[in-house]
């Protein structure tokens, strides 16, 4: 049957469209809190701290930790969002209706992380223009600067995805962001480069994926990365491809969605 | 064709709970169908397992004759839920929850027709608000718009009623025929018996992830029911006459009344028989009455039964 394998693309639509209003019902919180989070990085660390710390690969300070500051809060945000979006219809039992319409795994990922990637996309882009007022931004390869930000949003959105599938309490929901990936955001290498550190905490530093990230994206602003951009781009491609494969098991399955 | 038909359909839990075990069950296009049964029966797991809510562990289930599983795309088309817990989306307005359902169900923008659903279960000048301001009735009305929304041929209906004011569980009864008149397929859960009896064509008693019962509810009612006939006597009696001892008899109002039970199924109702003892036992009746029992009366019957025979 022809039917079978036609896209419902309204039900993407739909899923996605409902989820993008919870960031617009919320857009003051949505837009504001990016706008002084990096605000303030940009006091501490650009002003106060910055101020006494040379440039780093012949970049400023302050313009250096841009890549980092997006880079922080689009892996967040992509968690965050996704997790969320798909945990709430699973706890307050909303989920019955997505499992009972008419609509393929791969429309439902369609609608909840592409939503989600936007709304960290779209807060990317906000830091990125509250950054041009404080220092001169500089992107040397803004199509890979795109890239990245595309790929790395999509690919969180999948991993939160498969968080809030994962997650059977709002604490698990939170565990994993706050344990685990704001501490390899902080020590990837947002606010320095980690051929700073001493030979051994640089070796460690490699074990660290999101240290490939940030080098890929910075290296798409500066022209220079702490490892070679290939590698950071087909790092970034594995996590992806990693997601993708938890995120077709769950479905398959119907783990934690069916019982 | 009918259309749903299942056919050895079982499930068990993975906590080792069968819920449903070897159910067969047809039903017909356009008929009001009610599964009856006890909680935890397994009426709801067997409504979810139709939706594609919950996996069955072995057994088929064609809807159109669109299998579950295989074409699950054009047998969900063909069906709205309405789920038995209050389950809505907070902050959304009426309206867009509504138009979302329908978005899922892969159908263009209809206003039109929202329009329609909407005033018919009064929800229309509701349509701007949000949901978590509503009452439990009126989300239970807006659960009802949703499955409405894409225009589906089978309405399911988990406890449509519990909890429901009387406002409402009318206007749901008169929803119900109307759909019946569009063609629709409605099959309805529910452990009151006044609702099946209300609303149904035929009736499923399930229990115990069995279905032990399908019979047309007129066919059941007559089949299973028992009958009484109320003579309003002249003068009181104060026992039953030894010389008609041969009849079920008893006396009620104070020996004013003498009940006669018979089942209507029986060849002889033997009716005849005791109006003709009782002009010869010279006992006078100035009133008569009959009573039918109740498809409640028939359910506890037929549940009992079960007990017995476990």
């Amino acid at each position: 049957m022809s039917a079978a394998f036609t896209m419902n693309w309204p039900a993407v639509r739909s899923i996605y469209r409902f989820e993008m209003g919870r960031f617009w019902r919320t857009a003051g919180q949505s837009i504001l809190a990016p706008v002084i989070s990096t605000t303030l990085y940009f006091v501490v660390f650009g002003a106060a701290i910055g101020s006494r710390v040379s440039a780093v690969d012949g970049v400023p300070y302050g313009l250096f930790i841009v890549p980092g500051l997006i880079m922080l809060s689009l892996l967040t945000q992509s968690i965050s969002n996704a997790s969320f979006g798909i945990y709430f219809p699973r706890f307050a039992g909303t989920i019955y209706e997505i499992l009972s319409a008419p609509i393929s795994p791969l429309e439902v990922v369609l609608g909840f992380v592409g939503a989600a990637a936007s709304k960290s996309i779209l807060i990317g882009l906000i830091i990125l223009a509250t950054s041009a007022l404080f220092v001169p931004l500089r992107i040397d390869h803004p199509f890979w600067m795109i890239g990245f930000l595309l790929l790395t949003a999509v690919t969180f959105s999948l991993f939160g995805f498969v968080i809030g599938l994962w997650a059977d309490g709002f604490e698990k929901l939170q565990l994993v962001p706050l344990l685990i990936v704001t501490p390899l955001t902080f020590l990837g290498g947002s606010f320095y480069a980690i051929g700073m550190l001493p030979p051994f905490w640089h070796a460690v530093s490699l074990l660290n994926p999101v240290v490939y990230l940030i080098s890929g994206f910075r290296w798409a602003f500066f022209g220079k990365a702490d490892v070679n951009i290939a590698v950071s781009l087909g790092m970034t491609a594995l996590f992806l491809v990693i997601c993708l494969g938890l995120v077709t098991y769950i479905f398959r399955t119907g783990y934690r969605l069916k019982s | 064709m009918p259309i749903i038909s299942i056919s050895k359909l079982s499930k068990t839990y993975t906590s080792g709970f069968t819920a449903l075990r070897d159910i067969d069950l047809a039903v017909e296009r356009g008929e009001i169908f009610a599964l009856l049964g006890p909680n935890g029966a397994g009426k709801s797991t067997l409504i979810n397992i139709v939706c594609g809510i919950v996996t069955a562990s072995s057994g088929t289930v064609l809807v159109d004759g669109h299998d579950i599983g295989a074409d699950y795309r054009a047998a969900r088309r063909v069906i709205g839920l309405v789920p038995q817990e209050l389950t809505t989306d907070a902050f959304e307005t009426v309206l867009n929850t509504v138009n979302f359902s329908r978005g899922l169900f892969g159908l263009k923008p209809d206003a039109g027709h929202i329009e329609r659903i909407l005033r018919a279960l009064s929800l229309w000048d509701k349509r701007d608000s949000r949901l978590m301001t509503l009452s439990g009735g009126m989300k239970r009305r807006v659960l009802i718009a949703k499955a409405l929304s894409h225009e589906p041929r089978v309405l399911f209906l988990d406890e449509p009623t519990a909890g429901v004011d009387v406002e409402l569980r009318q206007d749901m009864w008169r929803l119900v025929r109307d759909l019946r008149q569009q063609g629709v397929t409605v099959i309805l859960t529910t452990h009151y018996i006044e609702e099946a009896e209300e609303m149904a064509d035929r009736i499923g008693v399930i229990r115990r992830g069995e279905i032990i019962l399908v019979e047309e509810k007129a066919a059941l009612m007559r089949k299973l029911g028992r009958k009484q006939l109320i003579l309003h006597l002249q003068q009181p009696l104060a026992a039953v006459p030894p010389d008609l001892a041969d009849y079920e008899l008893a006396l009620a109002g104070e020996g004013r009344e003498l009940v006669y039970t018979y089942d209507t199924r029986a060849e002889r109702t033997g009716i005849t028989g005791l109006l003709t003892g009782l002009s010869a036992a010279g006992i006078r009746f100035n009133d008569l009455h009959t009573e039918q029992s109740s498809l409640e009366d028939i359910f506890v019957g037929l549940v009992r039964e079960e007990r017995v025979q476990a």
